[in-house]
């Protein structure tokens, strides 16, 4: 072989390495110090092996959160991926409706997440905000901070609102990639608006889905701001979702050991989800093929 | 079936794209509509389809009015000059989704699928989705989709325009074969004379909208009836001069003198255009009675085979087209003959009044 090899190459990537390395690497190996060991200050610390592992695996409390998050995750995504996919089909091709509706929906995904939970926080209050207001007046006894199911749509309105947005951007950008001739000849085929639906515009925005499920996934898994300004987690434990319940145990009760512990399980939960639906979508295009 | 057009006109945003088209389809015809881009092709077929409704004008089918019907009803295909298949279905199942749609019975759509895959020579890709076919074979796919379902109209835009230099020879050659026995109306729209020449059947050349001049194709190319039309149907472009006719002779502006005779005999006094095809142009005398002429050389085009040599003189530039590689230096005067048999006079109008006779074969056919 006449490769010419080159060894300066490798500073070149030294700056990418220790961007990693600051942002990512080093931070996920203190956590990893921590989840291992028992510390008290600086001098005295013990190893423990996995017992905070197993504590926090054992931890009833944490079994509901996580519970609690995969219902509140397959919630979001079952909505916001179907939502964003009709509104997507319905908006204009072409004209000043473009632009208009563009920008409508550009709008939710500007704003902050903890300006979105102050917004819905004030919105859904049955003293001074609309929403609230409006809800109990059609005879619905609607208090996010007294009745954990209407916290918990609370939150759940909240981020449809927020960020089906994004799944319509998304499959409208697809959408538009399409040429027309497919249209024609579907047309001319006598296809119907579900074949063309199901055979052409589905196909063709497989791979914006893609990016948007998961996006979605991680997004939605990891969320705390939103319940956080509402109601903090509550009423009782109804939003305490896994990174309240996390923060929790790091912040509030300054158990190091167990929230580090914890945030590897998450990291790897999270990981391993992504990874999983990431194969499956992409070995069954390829099952199709063969 | 035949298929009527009457006094067509489409008008888009007060822009005419079709200009009061009239024509008639033959039952079983091969058609090439033959038109630069924006000629209006593409939107003459989808009136032909039925996929736009025209501005005004009637399209009738043995007679019967059909112009507001739905295409669905209208039986016919369409293949496009992007490779459109449904890209999660394999390639029997995009062949077989007309019939499908029909309601054909699954063993008769099993039967002509594979016949249809075999005439198209895919018959060995059937499990194969588009986005692993090569481009041919995609377009390969999309043709025999249009061609399963037995169309009694089958409109085909530019199907060869994005495949290579080698699959469009191969596809070219196929194409008339593949359809001549059957009863449907093939439209064929293409950009290029060589396309149109190679394909036969009758030609409709396409200019600012309107059919200028419809019949057989090789009637069409050797008698142009306007100067437009020779320079749509043939490439390059045919060459043009203009010249008076008195005194019994044809003076051209370049001051080249051409005697009137043979075909050109019959020219009244008055201002003509003149056009000769590139090939009829030589660098080299070819007979006794060419005119030699005298120009610059602008640019050489060689091909592999020929050469293209683009001269300067008078104001005009001219394309010969010579056999072989030839190197003429750029800006170097060159000698050039003009076999005055092979010239086309055009009146002032641009209407074509002489044509040079049809010889069968003069080694530089086409």
């Amino acid at each position: 072989m006449n490769k010419i090899t080159n060894n300066k190459a490798w500073f070149l990537v030294l700056p990418v390495f220790f961007i990693v390395a600051i942002s990512a690497i080093i931070p996920l190996m203190t956590v990893v110090n921590y989840s291992v060991q028992d510390i008290f200050d600086p001098q005295t610390r013990f190893f423990v092996g996995t017992e905070w592992f197993e504590q926090v695996l054992g931890d009833s409390r944490l079994h509901d959160a996580l519970i609690r998050q995969i219902i509140y995750t397959l919630s979001v995504l079952f909505i916001e991926i179907p939502m964003g996919i009709a509104v997507a089909l319905t908006l204009p091709r072409k004209g000043w409706g473009v632009s208009a509706s563009m920008v409508l929906l550009a709008l939710p995904l500007l704003i902050p997440w903890n300006v979105v939970g102050t917004i819905w926080q004030i919105f859904g209050r049955a003293d001074i905000g609309l929403g609230g207001y409006l809800i109990n007046l059609m005879g619905i006894d609607y208090n996010y901070a007294q009745n954990p199911m209407d916290a918990w749509v609370t939150v759940l309105v909240m981020d449809v609102w927020h960020w089906t947005s994004l799944i319509v951007l998304l499959c409208y950008a697809g959408l538009r990639s399409i040429p027309d001739a497919y249209y024609q000849a579907a047309k001319i085929d006598g296809a119907s608006r579900w074949a063309v639906f199901r055979f052409i515009q589905l196909p063709k925005m497989q791979s914006v889905l893609v990016i948007g499920v998961l996006l979605r996934f991680m997004d939605s898994f990891m969320i705390y701001t939103e319940p956080f300004v509402l109601t903090g987690g509550g009423p009782g434990n109804a939003t305490t979702f896994l990174s309240q319940f996390l923060t929790r145990m790091a912040v509030g009760q300054f158990d190091l050991g167990p929230a580090a512990a914890f945030s590897l399980i998450y990291f790897l939960i999270i990981l391993l989800v992504c990874w999983v639906f990431y194969t499956v979508v992409m070995n069954a295009g390829k099952q199709g093929e063969q | 079936m035949t298929l009527t057009l009457e006094n067509i006109s489409k008008t888009v945003g007060g822009e005419s794209h079709i200009d009061d088209v009239s024509m008639t389809l033959e039952p079983g015809s091969f058609n090439v509509l033959l038109g630069r881009t924006l000629a209006g092709k593409t939107t003459l077929m989808r009136i032909m389809a039925g996929l736009e409704p025209p501005s005004s004008g009637r399209i009738l089918v043995d007679n019967v009015d059909v112009t507001g019907m739905a295409v669905q009803k209208r039986n016919v295909a369409m293949v496009y000059q992007q490779f459109i298949n449904y890209p999660s279905m394999n390639v029997f199942d995009n062949i077989a989704s007309p019939l499908k749609l029909q309601g054909v019975d699954k063993a008769e759509i099993e039967k002509r699928v594979r016949s249809t895959a075999e005439l198209m020579h895919i018959e060995h890709l059937l499990d194969r989705l588009p986005q692993e076919l090569s481009g041919g074979q995609q377009q390969r796919t999309a043709m025999a989709r249009a061609m399963v379902k037995d169309c009694k109209l089958l409109l085909l835009d530019e199907p060869l325009v994005n495949l290579d230099y080698k699959l469009r020879e191969e596809l070219r050659e196929e194409i008339p074969n593949l359809l001549a026995e059957r009863d449907t109306i093939v439209v064929y729209a293409t950009t290029e004379p060589m396309e149109a020449l190679l394909l036969g059947g009758k030609c409709a050349v396409m200019h600012q909208g309107r059919v200028t001049q419809f019949g057989p194709t090789t009637q069409v190319y050797h008698n142009p009836a306007y100067v437009e039309t020779g320079l749509i149907f043939s490439d390059p472009p045919i060459n043009l001069v203009d010249a008076e006719v008195r005194d019994g002779a044809i003076f051209m502006k370049s001051g080249h003198q051409v005697p009137l005779t043979g075909h050109l005999s019959g020219l009244a006094n008055g201002n003509y255009t003149l056009g000769i095809r590139a090939n009829h142009l030589s660098v080299d005398p070819t007979g006794d009675n060419t005119i030699a002429m005298q120009g610059q050389v602008e640019l050489a085009e060689i091909t592999g085979s020929e050469t293209f040599v683009h001269v300067h003189f008078n104001d005009v530039s001219w394309v010969i087209q010579e056999e072989g590689v030839h190197n003429p230096r750029l800006g170097e005067a060159t000698s050039f003959y003009v076999d005055p048999t092979r010239l086309f006079a055009f009146d002032a109008n641009g209407k074509l009044v002489a044509a040079p006779p049809v010889e069968i074969s003069n080694g530089k056919a086409a």
